[in-house]
């Protein structure tokens, strides 16, 4: 199995950085390790999750959606936290261990903004220095949340290398933080990079699955649903959902984006940090990834999904571009809930899966809301 | 184990000579080769040959640029590797890629192909101590010597360490960041040098921020010698030819023999 607390998830994991940020990850990892079983730390943490982001987020049961596809569906609406998505369940975590540790200032990469937009929200909070990288090509097609990052006093800068999108915002983000280590908190958004990272960010995300499993509980007589079902880019809210399951009956299913699809691949590679599956040539070159998300535009997963993957626990599945957008579509008609595109994969899934799925329960990460995609969405479909 | 390019750099060393490696970008341009020979010519005392990656997390913009024009003109790391074999360059050679390369045509044959090339030595700098483990057993079985990287983070405990798996040299990163010329030599770069020459016999050569003739003689007031990437780098972008990388070479050369 590996010992995730070790940075191994099975043959997965690993510290893969240049040797001036190896110091800097050990002592990440002797932080979050000494905060994470420290009650103060655990309940300002929570005090910020209930009364600043929102928690706990609601469990909606889609009647309407439920009928049109024949599988009874359960939606956890991490899109009703402020900033509007999963990720300030993270940032709040690491922005705490950042303090905690004496650094004044966070770096983040950001795809689809929505990492960045709650790490700016952080860094507005604890009155910290915040500069985020984000790929040219998403700074285009996600402006709205590069303006909310200024409004939040972040400094964003574009990264212009590669396929100029997550990935390369990614490579920079490391750059920057290898020349600023030692004042500078790396707030990486997702399940992936090197230890602790794939470990402590699905910690701070476990709190969707456990309160889905109670809250599933409560409306299933005690039960668990037949089906938990998250988007996958680099995994994180996927991860968090799955964490409060892993040890039920319940079948695991992560979506991924066609053009980004790093499992369904399954070649092991190693880059950012950690050794996993990733979109690569023949001789390793890194792939470059092609979907309508900007926020699982990325050729690469985090290590505990590839793990998940070659052990059979989870099983991951493509979808294409074209379906997202029917669904985008689907559940906002029906249920009046206009998901981000990021999100809307899982719904594609579930509508292209409906006769499988039929009379099951399927428990839905709702990652984060549509806002953000409005305007792509009205260029796309007029 | 000690090979030839420990061997070469002792050798300056041990004879009062500071170490001279220049980086250079495998495939940048088609006279690639040629610039290699008159690096060699200019008084290199080892080369080192990057092997292009499509991200290359600690490279500054001058040698990410090289990558994607080599990557662009169609380079793999078998090419590189092809027009080495043979090649009679006449000084010791490094491979220096990044992980994903070796593990993705497997540490053992990517151990075996630098041999066959007549590659000395291999730098993989996201590979670090506590990674090595698969590469270094590939390598040290194949002859290949690994250089490992130091940085001014380190803790002291672990410089001994890093030093001990070290083969070839023990190559010093001369301050907080990525490749690339700076305007004056980092603080750090003096201080790092001589926290491994007190742990370790092996040369110790500063790389990543040592950027003209100036700083490669102020750094080795210390260390003992040291790693020009940027610089040489970006004459070759600059188009000018192995002769001008040639002289450039020579200008550190003569700059750190001293009068």
């Amino acid at each position: 199995m590996g010992d995730p607390e070790q940075g191994r998830f099975g043959e997965f994991g690993g510290m893969f950085v240049p040797e001036t940020l190896v110091p800097a990850c050990q002592q990440l990892d002797a932080a979050f390790r000494e905060a994470w079983i420290d009650p103060a730390f655990r309940a300002e943490l929570t005090d910020l999750l209930n009364n600043y982001a929102g928690r706990p987020s609601a469990l909606t049961e889609c009647s309407n959606l439920s009928e049109e596809l024949g599988c009874r569906v359960l939606l956890k609406r991490e899109d009703l936290n402020h900033t509007g998505s999963h990720k300030i369940n993270n940032v709040l975590g690491q922005a705490l261990l950042a303090r905690r540790m004496g650094k004044t200032s966070l770096v983040a990469e950001t795809g689809a903004g929505q990492h960045g937009v709650a790490t700016a929200t952080a860094a507005a909070l604890f009155d910290m220095d915040c500069v985020v990288y984000m790929g040219a090509v998403d700074i285009e097609r996600q402006k709205l949340n590069v303006f909310r990052m200024q409004l939040l006093g972040t400094e964003v800068r574009s990264a212009e290398s590669g396929s100029r999108t997550l990935k390369d915002a990614v490579n920079e983000a490391m750059r920057h933080w290898v020349a600023v280590v030692e004042t500078t908190h790396y707030c990486l958004g997702s399940v992936m990079g090197p230890h602790p990272y794939p470990w402590m960010v699905r910690e701070f995300h476990r709190v969707i699955g456990d309160e889905a499993r109670q809250q599933c509980a409560a409306v299933l007589d005690g039960g668990i649903p037949d089906v938990v079902a998250a988007c996958v880019g680099g995994g994180s809210n996927a991860a968090g959902i799955f964490a409060g399951f892993a040890d039920s009956d319940a079948r695991l299913v992560g979506v991924e984006p066609a053009g980004g699809a790093a499992v369904g691949r399954a070649v092991p590679g190693i880059v950012h940090g950690s050794h996993s599956y990733l979109m690569q040539d023949e001789w390793g070159q890194v792939l470059e990834a092609e979907s309508i998300s900007a926020g699982l535009d990325y050729p690469g997963i985090g290590p505990e999904h590839a793990h998940l993957a070659a052990t059979g626990r989870a099983d991951y599945i493509p979808v294409t571009d074209a379906e997202v957008v029917d669904a985008f579509q689907l559940l906002s008609r029906t249920e009046g809930i206009i998901p981000a595109l990021e999100s809307a994969h899982v719904i594609a899934w579930l509508s292209k899966a409906r006769h499988e799925l039929k009379g099951q329960t399927v428990l839905v990460n709702l990652s984060g809301r549509g806002d953000k995609d409005v305007a792509q969405m009205m260029d796309i479909l007029k | 184990m000690s090979g030839v390019l420990e061997a070469t750099l002792r050798s300056r060393r041990d004879s009062g000579g500071k170490c001279l490696v220049p980086y250079l970008t495998g495939g940048l341009g088609p006279d690639w080769l040629d610039t290699v020979h008159a690096v060699a010519a200019a008084g290199a005392d080892a080369i080192e040959i990057g092997v292009p990656f499509s991200d290359p997390g600690m490279d500054g913009p001058t040698i990410q640029e090289a990558n994607d024009i080599a990557l662009e003109a169609g380079v793999t790391p078998q090419s590189i590797l092809d027009s080495l074999r043979g090649a009679d360059i006449g000084v010791p050679t490094a491979v220096m890629t990044y992980g994903n390369i070796a593990y993705r045509m497997g540490w053992e044959r990517f151990a075996s192909m630098l041999v066959d090339s007549g590659v000395s030595g291999c730098i993989l700098p996201d590979i670090p101590l506590e990674e090595v483990g698969p590469w270094a057993e590939a390598a040290d079985g194949a002859g290949v010597e690994t250089v490992m990287l130091a940085a001014p983070t380190a803790p002291d405990e672990r410089l001994p360490r890093i030093c001990r798996r070290s083969h070839g040299f023990v190559y010093a990163v001369g301050l907080l960041g990525i490749t690339g010329v700076r305007a004056e030599l980092a603080a750090s770069a003096k201080i790092i040098a001589g926290r491994l020459k007190n742990v370790t016999d092996k040369p110790v050569l500063v790389g990543v921020g040592v950027g003209t003739p100036a700083q490669a003689v102020e750094v080795s007031t210390v260390a003992d010698g040291v790693v020009v990437g940027s610089a040489v780098v970006q004459r070759m972008l600059d188009r000018a030819g192995p002769e001008g990388v040639g002289e450039l070479v020579a200008e550190f050369r003569a700059a750190l023999d001293g009068p």
